[in-house]
């Protein structure tokens, strides 16, 4: 009975207060649909850094004169490091095809296979990949490399190539990620500021209830009440314009571009409940909290 | 003792001679009941009430008094004197800095925040701007006051309409508070303040912005209130209200209570020699009181309780 009562005066006061109502779901609506678009956007930024990450890998090519034998125990050696993550063997032969088939002419010129059977280190974390190959090939006191086999000829992984990639996606990643959280930071001050408002221009009505000995939770939840229904309002119809954007816009591209399709994003079910659960909960809290001042009373 | 020092004591008024005695009688009467249990006949005791405000002097200090249950109290003083000071702290909208405020014999610094509501509910407070909930009909603003308590919804059809038919504003039931005259809005806070037949009622003001044929009806109605046996105290600057009235008057200066008349009038006057025999032959005046009806202290203790 309690839950009626409170539902049909969060109700009637919407109606009420029409204007403060329709702003408080407006400005839900808007910072949900830009948070809405942003969110998928940053993931596929953040999985494309990643996956050029992933690709930075430590070679180890094996001297001309190795066996396939020898390649084995060095891949166990490697494989035992600190920071691996796989070694990929990687035979001549292989190598030969792989490189024949990029650039056959090239390769029929040649006659004979140049390339070394080669270890390809993939590390557990792409930054440790200079560490790696220092762990592999350790600096000698004279200024050259020795190396932890005597079997392995040299290690690649061209120092000023990995460090750009790093640097590159760490920048990426690191713009994103604090876009995201300045765009939240505002949605969260832009809703609760709204919903402030509308509570501070009812505060007299407050002191009122309060007067006429009316308890916290009673003067507080038909207000609670009315700030869900509004930021799930906004919510839905945010939703429903993130919806209408992806079927029309997003979802034919996905066949035409491997950028939107590669990089894993969040999927459209979370990002509706995510969506709903921000409206909703940030509208509730913030008028809960904009309320104790004037419950003080 | 210089000259100076000479010369200040004979500026010093009569008037102000007066208030410092009271003063000081004030605070012996309140060091001799601190401590002492609050008596339940008593509706609201005050034992050296002080309040002060940082910016001006408005406040009271040391106030001490005590009103039966069932009386009709006027407070009178000029502006600053504490009269809202006082209708504040009886309200605890605000705490005092030093004293006790008993009502119905219980300490109001005993409550909690969680029990303020439930206290509330056994004020009638009437505001000189009336306080109406202006989105909400008159029936909806009476209705609210049985609906903070949990009342029924039968229970709140059968009472709303009646108390609105006493207060005379049985055809305007569903008017918004900015339809109706400030005769009529007080009217409608009054019936508010009535519609749980509080055993205390305050009234801040209550014809403050009134014409004095309006504030009559108020008035009449706050007495037919007080006739029920509701105590009720009404803080005010009509003074032809309280010189026809006739009822106890209380007078606070400075936050002092500087005069406390049961048969009192808005402004002390040297009785003419006619009255002065009267006076001496009637019996003294008694505040009218009203047969108990229900042991004292019923309702407040509901509000005290856990």
């Amino acid at each position: 009975m309690r839950l009626g009562f409170f539902t049909r005066e969060a109700f009637t006061s919407i109606s009420r207060n029409a204007v403060p109502s329709f702003a408080a779901l407006a400005s839900v609506l808007v910072t949900l649909l830009v948070l809405g678009v942003f969110i998928p956007i940053v993931q596929a930024t953040t999985g494309a850094a990643n996956d050029v990450r992933g690709q930075v890998i430590v070679n180890v090519y094996m001297k001309s004169d190795a066996t396939a034998a020898d390649a084995q125990r060095v891949r166990t050696q490697l494989t035992a490091l600190d920071g691996v993550k796989s070694v990929q063997y990687v035979s001549k032969g292989t190598a030969y095809a792989q490189e024949r088939r990029k650039n056959p002419d090239a390769y029929d010129l040649l006659g004979s296979n140049p390339l070394p059977d080669t270890l390809r280190v993939t590390p557990k974390n792409p930054d440790n990949a200079l560490a790696l190959v220092s762990a592999i090939a350790p600096q000698t006191p004279g200024g050259g490399r020795t190396t932890i086999d005597p079997l392995i000829d040299s290690v690649g992984s061209s120092k000023d190539n990995t460090d750009k990639i790093l640097t590159a996606t760490r920048v990426v990643k690191l713009t994103t990620g604090l876009l995201a959280a300045l765009l939240i930071v505002a949605s969260i001050l832009l809703i609760s500021n709204t919903i402030r408002l509308s509570v501070f221009s009812r505060r007299r009505e407050i002191q009122v209830m309060k007067l006429v000995g009316a308890t916290d939770g009673f003067i507080r939840w038909p207000f609670v009440l009315e700030a869900v229904i509004l930021g799930a309002l906004g919510a839905l119809l945010a939703i429903l314009l993130l919806g209408v954007m992806k079927v029309a816009l997003v979802d034919p591209l996905v066949n035409d571009f491997a950028l939107l399709s590669a990089p894993t994003t969040i999927g459209f079910g979370v990002l509706v409940a995510i969506l709903l659960a921000a409206g909703i909960g940030v509208s509730a809290l913030g008028s809960a909290i904009s309320m104790r001042r004037f419950l003080q009373v | 003792m210089g000259p100076v020092a000479n010369v200040e004591a004979m500026a010093a008024t009569e008037k102000e001679l007066r208030l410092r005695d009271s003063q000081v009688a004030q605070r012996k009467d309140a060091a001799a009941a601190s401590g002492r249990p609050g008596d339940p006949a008593n509706a609201i005791e005050c034992r050296g009430v002080t309040k002060r405000y940082d910016s001006s002097k408005a406040g009271l200090s040391g106030t001490t008094f005590a009103i039966r249950r069932g009386e009709f109290v006027f407070l009178v003083g000029p502006t600053g004197s504490g009269k809202s000071t006082l209708m504040r702290l009886l309200i605890k909208e605000l705490e005092p800095d030093e004293g006790q405020i008993l009502v119905a014999g219980r300490d109001l610094g005993e409550l909690s925040h969680k029990q303020l509501p439930f206290y509330r509910r056994n004020l009638g407070v009437v505001f000189q701007d009336f306080k109406l909930l202006p989105d909400r009909t008159v029936y909806e603003n009476v209705a609210y006051a049985l609906q903070v308590t949990g009342s029924s919804r039968a229970d709140i059809r059968e009472k709303v309409p009646d108390i609105l038919r006493l207060t005379g504003l049985a055809t305007k039931l569903h008017h918004y508070p900015d339809q109706l005259s400030g005769g009529e809005q007080q009217r409608v806070s009054i019936a508010r303040a009535f519609v749980n037949a509080p055993p205390l009622l305050l009234a801040d003001e209550p014809t403050g912005n009134l014409d004095p044929e309006t504030s009559i009806g108020i008035m009449q109605l706050l007495y037919r209130i007080n006739r029920t046996g509701t105590t009720v105290l009404v803080a005010t600057h009509d003074s032809a209200m309280v010189d026809r009235m006739r009822r106890r008057v209380l007078e606070l200066a400075d936050g002092v209570v500087v005069r406390d008349e049961l048969d009192g009038q808005y402004a002390p006057t040297d009785m003419t020699t006619a009255e002065f025999g009267a006076l001496l032959r009637e019996p003294s005046t008694e505040p009218q009181r009203v047969a108990k009806k229900r042991e004292p202290g019923d309702d407040f203790d509901e509000a005290f309780r856990d």
